[in-house]
C-alpha cells in the first residue's frame, strides 16, 4: 500500500502531462459555444417584466411554431442596434420572445418606446438563470427554437442585415 | 553592443550554471570543503550574470532602441518611463528572463546565507537550483532570446497592452515571480534532501524563511491582482477563477500548506516525507501555473499568444523536473525514517487537518481549472465557471476556516477536547452572536455569505486567544505574524461574504440629464466629454452622485481608446467609503445620446484586500521574526 502511495503522484503528473500535450498538440476553438443546441429548450417559466406583455412558459414551446428567444437587455447598446432587424422578422411573422437580463420594468418600458417593440413576451431574468440555462454568455443572443422546442441555432452577438438569411432559413427549418 | 552584452551575460551565467552543477553534485557525494566554497561562489557569479543580463534588457527598453526586435514589437518611444520598465518583463521573453534572473538570485542567497544546514544537503541544494536554471537558460537562449536583432530597426515600437499601462499591474508579474521561484528553493531543498536523506528539524529550519518569503510575495501577488481585475476590468468582480489567476491560487494553496507542515517538521521532527512532498508540489504548481499562462493553451482572458514549439519546450522542461523529483521522492521516501508520532487532538493534528483541507481545495482548483482539457480530448467544449469553483471550495474552505481557529489554541503532541472546548468558548459566542444579529436585522442573508460572515467572527476572535495570558512584550514576532495572518484570513472573509450578500447592482442606458439610483445613491449624468491622455483618448462621464441627502459628490469613469494597438478599455470610477465602495462604469453609447452605465454598491469589499495585505504581512513578520531568532541561536552557538 505504502509503495503504492508512493508512486502515485509521479503516475498522476504523468497522466496530467498526457493530457496538456494532447491540448497543446491540438488548439481549441475560442467562441463560447452553447451545449444546448440540439438539445430541448430547458424548462423555465419566467414572470413578465413590463405590464402589459406576458412573461415567458418554456412549456409552450412544443406547440409547432417555430420561434426566437432573444436574450438582451435595455442597457445593451448593441441591442438597440439589432432592434430593426427584429422589427423585420416579426413583420415576416416570427414569433419573438425576449428573455431581460439583469433589468428593471421602467428602464425596459423606456427601452421599448425608444427602440421599438418586436417582442410577443418578455420574461424577467433578473439573475440570468434561464440565460446561463440556456448556454449564453453574453447579450445580446438568440436562439432557433423548432417546432418541437428544440434549439436548432444559436446566434452570438447582435443580428445585424447580413444574418437575416441565415435566421430566416433555420427558422423554416432548413439545415444550416 | 548593449544587446550583445546583455546575450553574452545570459551564455556565461549558463555555462556558470552548468559548473555549479558539476561542483555542487560532487561535493554532495565527497563533502570536500573546497568544492563546497567553490559552489557557493560559482551560485554568486550565476546570479549576478543573470541579474546583469535582465538589467541590460531594461536598459534597452528605457532607451527604446528599435533594433531590438523585442523592444520594437513591444513597446513605444511615447509610453510613460515607468512603462517602457515594465514593458521589458510584459512579454514572453522578458517575463521568462526575469523568471530565470529571481532563480539565478535566489540561488545566489542560498549560497551567502545558508550556514545552518549540513553542507552535504547544501551543495545538493544548489546542485538541484542549477538544473533548474540550466532548462529555463537553454529555454530562452534557444527558443526565446530576448536579444535578437532587428534589421534594419523599425522606426517606433508597436505598444503595449494597453489594460498593462496600469501602475498596480507593471509591478504585479514581478511580485508573483518572486513567489513562483522563491518556492523553487523550497523545491531544490527537498530534492537536496532526499539526495542526501538529511530530513530533519535542521532542513525545516533553513527552508522556512524561503518559504515564508515565496508565500508573502505570493500572497500580495494575488491581493493585488484581484484588485487590478476589479478596477481595470470593469466587471465589478474580485475574482473570476480564470485559468491565470487559478494559475497563482494553486502555488499559493500549496505554499501555504506546505508552511504549516514545516513548522511541524521544524519544531516536532513530524510530517517528513509529507513536508517534502508539499515542497514539489508548491513549485511544481508555480511551474505548471506559468506553462499554462504561456502556452494559450486554455482560454484566459489574460492569454499570451505563444507558438507550440515554445509550449513543448517548457512542457519537457516540465516533465524533466516535476517527473525527476517525484521520481526521486519514490525512489528515496521509503528510507527516510518516520519522524515522531502525535495525538489526534494536539497542534499536529490541527495542522494536518489544516493541510489537507488546503489540498482538498488545491484538488479542486486544479480539476476545474484542466477540466476543459479532458472535455477537449474527448472532443468537446466547454469552460468550468464560477458556480463549480464555489460550490465545491465553498463548504472545504469554512472546514478549513474551524481548524485554523483550533490549530493555535492546542498544545503540541498530545492536548485534551475539554482544553480546547474551554477556549473556543469566546469565538463561540462571537460566531452565535452574529448569527443573530444578522437573522434579526438582515433576515434575507443567504447561507453561504452568512456561514462566511459567521466563521469570520469567529476567526476573528479566535486569532487573537493565542496572545490572551501572554506577556505582550514578550512575545516572540512570529507569533504576532501568526496571529496577523489569522485575522487578516478573518477579515478577507467577511469582506467576501458581504460583498456576496449585501452587494447592489444596477444597469440603465441614460441620457445627459438623467438619474440612476443604486441602493442609497442617486447618480445624475451631468456631463459626457472627450479627453486625450498621454497615448490614449477617452470618453469621460461625469456623475453627480449623492448618498440619501449628502453632500454630492463626483465620479468621472472613462472609456479609453488606445491607438497603439487600437484596444478599448473601461476605466471604472470608484468611490472608497468607511463602509464599502461605489463602483461606476462607463459603457458603450448607442450613437443617439444615451449612454450605458453600470453601477454596484458593494459594502465591505475593501475587506478583501485589506484582509490580503493583512495575511501577506503576517508572513514577513513570521519571517522576520524566525530569521531573527536564527541569527541569534547562531551567536549563542559561537
Amino acid at each position: 500500500m505504502r509503495r503504492v502511495l508512493i508512486w502515485a503522484p509521479l503516475g498522476f503528473f504523468a497522466l496530467v502531462f498526457a493530457l496538456v500535450m494532447t491540448g497543446l498538440l491540438a488548439p481549441s476553438d475560442r467562441a463560447v459555444k452553447s451545449a444546448m443546441v440540439g438539445k430541448p429548450v430547458p424548462g423555465f417559466v419566467l414572470p413578465a417584466l413590463v405590464p402589459g406583455k406576458p412573461g415567458v412558459n418554456s412549456a409552450a414551446f412544443a406547440d409547432g411554431k417555430p420561434r426566437l428567444i432573444n436574450v438582451f437587455a435595455s442597457w445593451c447598446v448593441p441591442c438597440i442596434a439589432e432592434a430593426p432587424q427584429l422589427m423585420k422578422l416579426k413583420q415576416q411573422g416570427v414569433e419573438i420572445v425576449g428573455v431581460a437580463t439583469a433589468d428593471t420594468p421602467e428602464d425596459m418600458a423606456n427601452f421599448l418606446k425608444t427602440a421599438g417593440d418586436p417582442f410577443a413576451a418578455i420574461g424577467d431574468d433578473r439573475i440570468r438563470k434561464v440565460q446561463f440555462a440556456l448556454g449564453s454568455a453574453g447579450v445580446p443572443e438568440s436562439f432557433v427554437i423548432d417546432g418541437s422546442g428544440k434549439i436548432v441555432m444559436q446566434h452570438i452577438g447582435y443580428i445585424g442585415p447580413q444574418d437575416m438569411p441565415k435566421i430566416l432559413a433555420a427558422l423554416a427549418g432548413v439545415q444550416p | 553592443m548593449i544587446a550583445e552584452g546583455g546575450l553574452a551575460a545570459l551564455w556565461i551565467a549558463a555555462a556558470m550554471a552548468l559548473v555549479q552543477l558539476v561542483l555542487g553534485g560532487s561535493a554532495a557525494r565527497s563533502g570536500a570543503e573546497e568544492l563546497m566554497r567553490a559552489t557557493r561562489k560559482i551560485a554568486v557569479v550565476q546570479g549576478l550574470l543573470a541579474l546583469g543580463a535582465f538589467l541590460t534588457l531594461i536598459l534597452l527598453f528605457v532607451q527604446s532602441d528599435m533594433s531590438v526586435l523585442l523592444v520594437a514589437t513591444n513597446s513605444h518611444s511615447a509610453k510613460p518611463l515607468i512603462y517602457k520598465i515594465a514593458g521589458a518583463w510584459g512579454n514572453h521573453e522578458g517575463s521568462m528572463l526575469l523568471w530565470v534572473t529571481v532563480l539565478g538570485v535566489a540561488g545566489a542567497g542560498v549560497a551567502i546565507f545558508e550556514k545552518r544546514l549540513d553542507g552535504k544537503t547544501l551543495a545538493a541544494t544548489l546542485a538541484a537550483q542549477a538544473v533548474l536554471a540550466l532548462g529555463f537558460y537553454a529555454f530562452l537562449l534557444l527558443a526565446s532570446n530576448p536579444f535578437l536583432r532587428l534589421d534594419p530597426p523599425a522606426p517606433d515600437g508597436q505598444g503595449l497592452n494597453p489594460l498593462l499601462q496600469d501602475p498596480g499591474l507593471a509591478f504585479h508579474p514581478p511580485t508573483l515571480y518572486l513567489g513562483y521561484v522563491g518556492l523553487s528553493v523550497a523545491f531544490s531543498f527537498a530534492v537536496g534532501a532526499l539526495l542526501t536523506r538529511q530530513i530533519g528539524p535542521a532542513f525545516a529550519r533553513a527552508m522556512r524563511p524561503w518559504v515564508l518569503g515565496a508565500w508573502f510575495f505570493l500572497t500580495i501577488g494575488i491581493t493585488a491582482g484581484s484588485y487590478w481585475a476589479y478596477y481595470e476590468l470593469g466587471w465589478g468582480g474580485w475574482w473570476f477563477w480564470d485559468p491565470v489567476e487559478n494559475a497563482s491560487l494553486m502555488p499559493w494553496l500549496a505554499a501555504t500548506a506546505l508552511l504549516h507542515s514545516v513548522t511541524v517538521l521544524a519544531t516536532r521532527d513530524g510530517l517528513r516525507a509529507w513536508t517534502l512532498m508539499l515542497a514539489v508540489v508548491a513549485f511544481s504548481m508555480s511551474m505548471i501555473g506559468t506553462f499554462l499562462v504561456r502556452s494559450g493553451i486554455l482560454v484566459s482572458v489574460h492569454a499570451f499568444a505563444v507558438d507550440p514549439t515554445r509550449g513543448t519546450f517548457i512542457l519537457a522542461l516540465l516533465a524533466i523536473y516535476i517527473g525527476g523529483a517525484l521520481a526521486l521522492f519514490g525512489a528515496r521516501v521509503g528510507t527516510v525514517t518516520q519522524g515522531s508520532t502525535f495525538q489526534l487532538v494536539s497542534r499536529e493534528g490541527a495542522l494536518v487537518l489544516n493541510n489537507l483541507l488546503l489540498c482538498v481545495i488545491l484538488g479542486v482548483v486544479f480539476i476545474g481549472t484542466l477540466y476543459p482539457l479532458v472535455a477537449q480530448a474527448m472532443g468537446q467544449q466547454l469552460s468550468v465557471g464560477a458556480p463549480f469553483f464555489n460550490a465545491a471550495s465553498v463548504p472545504v474552505a469554512l472546514a478549513l476556516v474551524v481548524a485554523t481557529m483550533a490549530g493555535p489554541m492546542l498544545k503540541w503532541r498530545k492536548d485534551q477536547w475539554g482544553a480546547l472546548g474551554r477556549k473556543m468558548m469566546l469565538p463561540a459566542a462571537a460566531m452565535v452572536t452574529i448569527v443573530v444579529v444578522l437573522l434579526v436585522a438582515m433576515p434575507g442573508t443567504p447561507i453561504v455569505p452568512l456561514l462566511g460572515l459567521v466563521a469570520a467572527a469567529g476567526l476573528a476572535v479566535a486569532s487573537i486567544v493565542p496572545l490572551l495570558g501572554r506577556k505582550l512584550r514578550r512575545t516572540p514576532i512570529h507569533i504576532y505574524g501568526m496571529v496577523l495572518a489569522h485575522l487578516g484570513v478573518a477579515v478577507a472573509i467577511a469582506g467576501m461574504a458581504s460583498d456576496t450578500a449585501f452587494k447592489q447592482e444596477r444597469l440603465a442606458a441614460v441620457r445627459v440629464g438623467e438619474t440612476v439610483a443604486v441602493g442609497s445613491f442617486k447618480a445624475k449624468l451631468t456631463e459626457i466629454r472627450p479627453i486625450i491622455g498621454e497615448n490614449w483618448s477617452a470618453l469621460e462621464a461625469t456623475l453627480s452622485i449623492r448618498r440619501n441627502d449628502g453632500d454630492p459628490f463626483r465620479l468621472q469613469p472613462q472609456q479609453r481608446y488606445f491607438s497603439q494597438p487600437v484596444t478599448t478599455t473601461s476605466e471604472a470610477a470608484i468611490s472608497t467609503m468607511i463602509d464599502g465602495q461605489l463602483y461606476t462604469v462607463l459603457g458603450a453609447s448607442d450613437g443617439q445620446g444615451r449612454y450605458q452605465i453600470r453601477m454596484w454598491w458593494k459594502p465591505f469589499v475593501t475587506f478583501i484586500w485589506l484582509g490580503g495585505f493583512m495575511i501577506a504581512f503576517g508572513g514577513l513578520l513570521a519571517m522576520v521574526g524566525r530569521i531573527r531568532r536564527e541569527m541569534r541561536s547562531e551567536d549563542e552557538a559561537e
